[in-house]
């Protein structure tokens, strides 16, 4: 195989440059001890930090946001598991299609579902709760969830559960004692994709948030469209830390080239 | 044992199945009929089907003009993260361990970041006070502050870097498949750089390129935080018209007509190119 050359070498670091540019100046406006936007070249300070928590607004929207994840990825993910089962174990009539209706939230503009899910939960009389926001993320992060469950159950060798089989053990006893253990990685990385995928979402959220249920990506949508300033850098900052801790997790369970480039 | 019952696949997939259908279907649908309703700012919104909504979107140069700005960034978008992405997944997939890995990472990682955060940095670097403004100010390159906030060249910015990962995630699945000895066979047979790249690499990762483009351009297309954030009340897209119909004029059949055409033409865009795709498929491995 060739080497890269220097021009190849250059273009690829413009491009890396280029890509975490923006995330450097999030992060470095964040640490400034001005009252204003700007790098801190008087040196560091952590006041635009401790500020978050006089903002209670924010800090409501950071836990509705992290229980939302919670609470759907657990029932996307708990949903998928038979799902994939199905998907992956046997060869039925609408097979295709069952799979393309679980993925067509992928397929669907989010502005479009966001319409959809308000027009829908205002006539349901869910309209503002956290029961239909939580409805309303359990279908956009269920192809996800499903995606990395499916792969590691199409990808799990029959010898031990068909040993099992042999020997007495019941279907449930064979599912929860051999095939649940097996394909446990596939549901950690799913369960984490989801919960990231619900705790970024924005443009679907921001028509079925009510004051009540902000999500943090939408409270800081709203805050940008009105002013930018040293708070919502650092609260940004802090997303990205934590959004970083959830991909080492990620990297852990499942392999992040895996999760984002498909394979296995 | 596989397929010896019907009964049970069905009935794994039946919980998935009964959501999708209440919580997805019945939405769609009411929107749908939604979409077809009349609007008065007075009375509010009556079930009386008409074509009105669509008709009053297809006929106003205002509405030509959104859809117009929104389909023409996505194609500029599309092509730039063409003319970025697949040289990157190209140099990347050449390179060894552990950069390799390092680098995936840096690349992809960004797309697990909320657009929001990712929006907000480049709020920072192309504003009026932004740094790239200062930092040119400073080295004396130009003398006035200058901004691409509200600008389209500040919005395709944007949502090139919103972007790109998916199309180097796309070439970089295709270049996978890719023998690297044929590149090195047309090196040694004597064809040069240019023409092994051309005649031989490009045309392998070509399907990664397509469907790249594809999933591109469906996002940008449809995108609300970043063109809402950097083009403002000016610059104005589908979604976040769609938007402004629903929570500030509360025209809702009128947003929902908004967002249906924008699901159609999305569709109408997808099925095509898929269409041109198989055409070229047959070229490329003939």
């Amino acid at each position: 195989m060739r080497k890269n050359g220097p021009i190849e070498l250059v273009f690829h670091t413009l491009f890396i440059i280029f890509l975490l540019a923006p995330l450097a100046a999030v992060v470095a406006v964040s640490f400034t001890d001005k009252g204003y936007l700007s790098l801190p070249t008087d040196g560091l300070s952590v006041r635009w930090f401790m500020a978050i928590a006089q903002y209670p607004g924010f800090i409501d929207a950071f836990w509705m946001s992290i229980y939302l994840g919670l609470a759907s990825a657990t029932v996307a993910v708990a949903v998928a598991i038979p799902a994939a089962m199905a998907i992956g174990r046997y060869r039925f009539p609408g097979r295709e299609s069952l799979t393309a209706v679980f993925m067509s939230p992928l397929m669907i503009p989010s502005v479009v579902l966001g319409v959809s899910f308000l027009r829908f939960f205002s006539e349901i009389g869910l309209s503002g709760t956290f029961v239909g926001i939580a409805l309303a993320h359990i279908v956009l992060i269920m192809p996800y969830a499903l995606r990395l469950v499916l792969a590691s159950v199409t990808g799990l060798p029959r010898d031990a559960e068909q040993a099992a089989e042999t020997l007495g053990a019941s279907r449930w006893t064979v599912f929860w004692r051999i095939t649940l253990p097996l394909i446990i990685p596939g549901i950690a990385g799913g369960w984490l994709l989801a919960f990231i995928t619900s705790f970024d979402e924005v443009t679907m959220s921001v028509f079925v948030a009510s004051p009540e249920t902000m999500t943090l990506p939408v409270r800081m949508y709203h805050h940008i469209a009105q002013t930018i300033d040293p708070l919502i850098a650092s609260i940004s900052t802090v997303l990205i830390v934590i959004t970083g801790v959830l991909m080492l997790l990620l990297d852990k369970f499942y392999g992040l080239d895996r999760v984002l480039v498909g394979k296995g | 044992m596989a397929s010896a019952s019907l009964a049970r696949p069905f009935a794994l997939s039946a919980p998935g199945l009964i959501l999708f259908i209440t919580l997805l279907g019945t939405p769609l649908i009411l929107t749908l009929m939604l979409s077809f309703y009349k609007f008065d700012f007075t009375t509010g919104i009556h079930p009386a089907f008409s074509f009105g909504n669509y008709l009053e979107v297809l006929s106003d140069s205002y509405f030509h003009e959104i859809f117009g700005r929104t389909f023409g960034v996505a194609l500029l978008v599309t092509v730039i993260c063409v003319l970025l992405g697949a040289p990157e997944a190209y140099i990347l997939s050449r390179m060894r361990n552990p950069w390799k890995s390092w680098f995936l990472i840096a690349i992809l990682g960004p797309l697990l970041i909320s657009v929001i955060v990712r929006t907000l940095g480049w709020a920072l670097l192309i504003g009026g006070r932004g740094m790239i403004s200062e930092a040119l100010q400073a080295l004396h390159l130009i003398d006035a502050p200058f901004s691409l906030m509200f600008t389209t060249t500040g919005m395709v910015i944007a949502l090139v870097h919103v972007l790109v990962p998916f199309m180097v995630i796309s070439v970089w699945a295709s270049l996978q498949k890719v023998d690297p000895q044929v590149e090195d066979a047309a090196l040694t047979l004597g064809a040069d750089k240019m023409t092994a790249l051309r005649r031989v690499v490009i045309p392998q990762i070509m399907p990664g390129i397509l469907s790249g483009s594809l999933i591109v351009f469906a996002l940008t297309a449809s995108a609300f935080a970043t063109p809402a954030i950097i083009g403002g009340r000016r610059l104005k897209v589908v979604a976040t018209t769609a938007y402004d119909e629903y929570l500030n004029t509360l025209n809702w059949p009128l947003g929902a007509a908004i967002a249906f055409l924008l699901l159609i033409a999305n569709v109408i865009v997808i099925m095509s190119y898929n269409r041109f795709i198989e055409r070229r498929y047959a070229k490329v491995f003939e």
